[in-house]
C-alpha cells in the first residue's frame, strides 16, 4: 500500500512544525483544557456575546440556547479525527522517471464503511481509504501522477479528477469506472496548479458523491515556473520554509442525507456536525492562515463560507497567484467549486472567531465552526 | 390442581378425564416452548437477515409547551430497541435530554426535553434522528402554552364542557312535558328522530375514532382496536340491557344517556386536546353551535320515557350521565392527551350508541304493536330523516 515510512515522515515533520507553533491539531482538546486564563476569559466573553454555543460542561457554554448537536463523535471508531484531518496531507510516494521528472504515486481504496457524522447518528458511507472526505492529495505542478485505485466496495466506483488529463483517465463509465474487486491506474500530469477536487463518477452520480466519495486535490505551484511571483509560489509549495510559516487547513464542506429523501440532515466541514464548535481550531495570532476549501455538498446548489470579525483574499480554484477577490468576508461556491482563502488575525485580539455557511439553514444543521485565536504557544 | 382434586371427589368418573384434559392442554404449550427455544438457540431464520436496517417507528403522543421550552412524549415501535441520537427544532440541531435515557424498546415511551424559545402563535417542527439516520417529524401547528391544572383553568374547562354537554341535554329534556301528550304517531316520530340522531352520532364517533387511532402508535393497531372496542361495548351493553328483558321506558332512557355520555367523553377528550395544542381557538359562535347541535340528545333521552313518570331527580341524573362526561373529557384531554385514549373512548361510545339504536328500534316496534311494519310508516321515516338532517345541519356550525 502507501509507503508508510515516507508518508509518516511527511506527517511527522508537519506535526513537529505544528507543535512548535501552535497546539498540535490532534491535541486541541488538551490545549483547550489547558488554555491560558486570558483565552478562557475570551471564551466566556464570547459566550456573553451570544457567540458561544455548546453542551453543558464544555468551555463554549450554551448561551445559544443550546442550539447544537449533543454528545461527541467517536473518532476511534470512525478511524479519522476531524481535528487531525485539517492538517493531514497525503503526499504519496515519490520516485524519479528516467527523464528526471518526479513520479508521485497515490494509492486509494474504495471501502464501504459506516461512519458517525453526529454523535450517535451512523451513516452507511462509501469512502476513499476509509475516511470522508477522502485523503487530501497534495502534489506539485509538473509532476507525473499515478493513482492506483482499488475497489473493495460493493458497487462500481471511480476517481474523477478535476484537472487536465486525457479522456481515458477521466474516471467516467468506460474510462476508469471499475467493478468491485478491480483495480485501475490513473496517470496524468499535475496541472494546472490550484485547489482541486476529486470524486467518484460512477452512476448514479448524486448517490455516489453524497455517500462520501470525494476529496481535496491540491496542486502546488512550481516556483521555477512563475518567476514573476516566486515568493508567493514558494509560500504555496508544501514543505518549503516559506509555506511552513502559514497555518494551512484542508476543509471540505459536505453534507449527509441520512434518511435518503434527497435533502441533507447534517451539514459540516470535514463530515462531523459542529466538530469545530466543540473543538475550536487553534490559530496562532501572528501567523497567516490559508484555507483550501471545496464544496462537496449534494442536493443544494450552493454553499458558502463566512468569516467573523475579519476579511480575506480569495483565489477561485486556486489557479492564480494573485487573488481573484480581495477583502471579502463571504464567498459562495457551487457544487464542486473550490478556492483558497488567505487571512491573518495579526491585528486582532485573541478569542473565538466564528466561521460558517451563511445559509443559516446549513449553519444550524451543523456547518458552524470556531477559530480559537491565541498568542503563540511555546 | 386443587380444582382437579375437589372435582375428583365429587364425580368418580372425572379424574382420568380431567388428567387427559390437562395433558392435552400441556402438549401444545410444550411444543410452543420448544419452538421458541429452538428459534432462539439456533436462529434458523438468519437467512432472512438481508442486511437491511431495522424497521423503526416513532409516534409523538403528547406535546407540552411551557416557559422551559418544548417537551414531547414519544412512543417507540421499532423491530429493535431504538436510539434517539439527535433532535432538531425548525431544522436546527438543539440540545436535549431524554427521560428515561437509553434505547427505547417496542412500545416504550420517553420524554424529550428541549429548552427551545418557541414563539407564541407560530408553527414549529420537532424532528428526531435515530442512530440509523431515520427521521421522525412532529408539527406544532400553533404554539400556545399548554394549560396547567390550575383551579382557574379547570373551572373554565368545566364551563366549556357544561355548554357543550350538560346544557343542551338539559334543554332537550325540558321538552319532556310538552312531548308527553303526543299520540302513537307522534311517539313513533320522536323515537325515529332519536334513532336518526343516534345513527349520526355513531357514524361521527366511529369516523373520529378511526381517524384518531390512525395518529396513535402502530402498536395499538388502529382500526382493529376501534372495531374491537366498539364491538365489545355493544355486546356488553346488549347483554346487560337484556338481563331484565328488552329495555323500555326509564331503563332505555338510561342506556341512551350512557351511550351519549360515552360519545361526549370522547368528544371532550378531542376538544380538550385540540384546545391544549392550540389547534382550536374556541369562539363563542362555535360553542353555541355545539350547544344547538346537542339539544336533540336531550329529546332523544326523553322520548322512550314519555309513558313513564320519572322523578325529577332522575332528569338531573340523566343529564349528568349524558352531558357530564364532556367536562371529564375536556379535563383529561387537555392535561393528559394521547390519541389512542380518545380513539378508545369514541369507539366505546360508538358501540354503546349502536346498542341504543338497536334497543330504541326494538322498543318502537314493540310499543307500536305492528312490529316491523311500523318502521316503514311515514312518521318513522320522516323522524329518521329529520333526526339525521338536523344533526347534519347543526354540525355545519361546528365543523372546521
Amino acid at each position: 500500500m502507501i509507503d508508510v515510512s515516507e508518508w509518516l515522515r511527511a506527517r511527522l515533520s508537519r506535526r513537529g512544525i505544528l507543535a512548535a507553533g501552535l497546539a498540535a491539531a490532534g491535541g486541541s482538546v488538551i490545549s483547550a483544557a489547558g488554555a491560558t486564563g486570558e483565552s478562557r476569559r475570551e471564551a466566556s466573553s464570547a459566550q456573553a456575546d451570544g457567540h458561544g454555543a455548546g453542551e453543558a460542561g464544555s468551555p463554549h457554554g450554551s448561551s445559544h440556547g443550546a442550539m447544537m448537536t449533543v454528545g461527541e463523535v467517536d473518532a476511534t471508531r470512525n478511524g479519522f479525527d476531524t481535528a487531525e484531518m485539517l492538517t493531514e496531507w497525503e503526499t504519496g510516494t515519490v520516485s524519479r522517471l528516467p527523464d528526471g521528472r518526479v513520479l508521485r504515486t497515490f494509492e486509494i481504496d474504495a471501502v464501504d464503511k459506516e461512519i458517525e457524522i453526529a454523535s450517535g447518528v451512523m451513516f452507511p458511507a462509501w469512502t476513499y481509504n476509509g475516511r470522508v472526505p477522502g485523503p487530501a492529495l497534495r502534489a506539485t505542478e509538473g509532476e507525473r501522477l499515478k493513482i492506483v485505485f482499488r475497489n473493495y466496495g460493493s458497487h462500481p466506483h471511480s476517481i474523477h479528477f478535476h484537472g487536465i488529463h486525457s479522456a481515458r483517465m477521466d474516471g467516467i463509465p468506460g474510462a476508469g469506472v471499475i467493478g468491485p474487486g478491480e483495480e485501475f491506474i490513473y496517470e496524468f500530469d499535475a496541472k494546472p496548479f490550484g485547489c482541486h477536487f476529486y470524486h467518484c463518477h460512477a452512476l448514479p452520480l448524486k448517490r455516489h458523491i453524497h455517500k462520501g466519495l470525494y476529496g481535496l486535490f491540491v496542486v502546488d505551484p512550481d516556483p521555477a515556473r512563475h518567476p514573476e511571483h516566486t515568493q508567493i509560489a514558494r509560500s504555496r509549495l508544501f514543505g518549503t520554509p516559506e509555506s511552513t510559516e502559514w497555518q494551512e487547513f484542508a476543509m471540505v464542506m459536505n453534507a449527509f442525507d441520512t434518511n435518503f429523501d434527497d435533502e441533507n440532515e447534517v451539514y459540516a466541514v470535514n463530515t462531523v456536525a459542529h466538530a469545530y464548535m466543540k473543538r475550536p481550531i487553534p490559530i496562532v495570532r501572528d501567523r497567516p492562515v490559508r484555507v483550501y476549501l471545496v464544496n462537496a455538498v449534494e442536493f443544494d446548489p450552493v454553499n458558502s463560507f463566512h468569516l467573523h470579525g475579519n476579511f480575506f483574499d480569495y483565489y477561485d480554484h486556486g489557479t492564480t497567484l494573485t487573488p481573484t477577490l480581495r477583502t471579502v468576508d463571504t464567498i459562495m461556491q457551487c457544487q464542486a467549486q473550490r478556492g483558497i482563502l488567505e487571512f491573518s488575525f495579526n491585528d486582532h485580539e485573541p478569542g473565538l472567531y466564528m466561521f460558517h455557511a451563511h445559509q443559516s439553514e446549513f449553519a444550524e444543521l451543523g456547518w458552524m465552526s470556531f477559530f480559537d485565536v491565541r498568542e503563540a504557544v511555546a | 390442581m386443587n380444582d382437579a382434586r375437589t372435582f375428583a371427589t365429587a364425580t368418580p368418573t372425572a379424574p382420568p378425564r380431567s388428567r387427559t384434559a390437562l395433558v392435552w392442554l400441556l402438549l401444545p404449550l410444550t411444543v410452543l416452548a420448544l419452538a421458541i427455544a429452538w428459534l432462539v438457540a439456533t436462529d434458523p431464520l438468519r437467512s432472512f437477515d438481508n442486511g437491511a436496517p431495522p424497521v423503526e417507528n416513532l409516534t409523538f403522543e403528547r406535546t407540552i409547551l411551557s416557559s422551559d421550552g418544548i417537551d414531547v412524549r414519544v412512543r417507540a415501535g421499532g423491530s429493535e430497541p431504538m436510539i434517539i441520537s439527535q433532535v432538531l427544532v425548525d431544522d436546527a440541531y438543539w440540545q436535549f435530554t431524554q427521560e428515561p435515557s437509553g434505547p427505547l424498546g417496542r412500545g416504550e415511551t420517553a420524554w424529550i426535553h428541549l429548552s427551545y424559545p418557541w414563539v407564541l402563535g407560530e408553527a414549529h417542527v420537532v424532528k428526531i434522528i435515530t442512530n440509523t439516520g431515520a427521521t421522525f417529524e412532529h408539527e406544532i401547528p400553533v404554539a400556545v402554552p399548554t394549560p396547567l391544572a390550575t383551579a382557574g383553568s379547570l373551572g373554565n374547562q368545566a364551563l366549556l364542557g357544561a355548554f357543550v354537554g350538560i346544557v343542551p341535554v338539559a334543554i332537550g329534556l325540558m321538552f319532556y312535558p310538552a312531548l308527553r301528550g303526543v299520540g302513537q304517531a307522534g311517539m313513533n316520530f320522536l323515537l325515529a328522530l332519536t334513532v336518526g340522531l343516534l345513527a349520526f352520532l355513531m357514524v361521527d364517533a366511529a369516523g373520529e375514532a378511526l381517524e384518531l387511532a390512525g395518529e396513535a402508535a402502530a402498536i395499538f393497531q388502529d382500526q382493529v382496536m376501534v372495531v374491537l372496542a366498539a364491538a365489545a361495548s355493544f355486546l356488553l351493553l346488549m347483554a346487560a340491557g337484556r338481563q331484565g328483558g328488552t329495555p323500555a321506558g326509564l331503563t332505555l332512557a338510561t342506556f341512551i344517556a350512557l351511550g351519549i355520555g360515552l360519545h361526549n367523553l370522547g368528544e371532550g377528550l378531542a376538544i380538550g386536546a385540540a384546545f391544549a395544542s392550540g389547534a382550536a381557538g374556541l369562539g363563542t359562535f362555535l360553542v353555541l353551535g355545539f350547544t344547538i347541535h346537542n339539544i336533540t340528545e336531550g329529546i332523544g333521552i326523553a322520548a322512550p320515557m314519555l309513558k313513564a313518570r320519572p322523578a325529577l331527580w332522575m332528569f338531573a341524573a340523566l343529564t349528568l350521565l349524558a352531558g357530564g362526561p364532556a367536562v371529564l373529557g375536556l379535563w383529561v384531554g387537555s392535561l393528559a392527551y394521547a390519541p389512542q385514549w380518545s380513539a378508545l373512548a369514541l369507539a366505546i361510545g360508538a358501540g354503546a350508541i349502536l346498542q341504543v339504536v338497536v334497543e330504541v328500534t326494538a322498543y318502537l316496534m314493540k310499543s307500536d304493536g305492528r312490529g316491523g311494519a311500523a318502521l316503514v310508516s311515514w312518521p318513522v321515516l320522516s323522524g329518521l330523516a329529520v333526526g339525521v338532517a338536523f344533526m347534519y345541519g347543526t354540525a355545519m356550525l361546528v365543523k372546521i
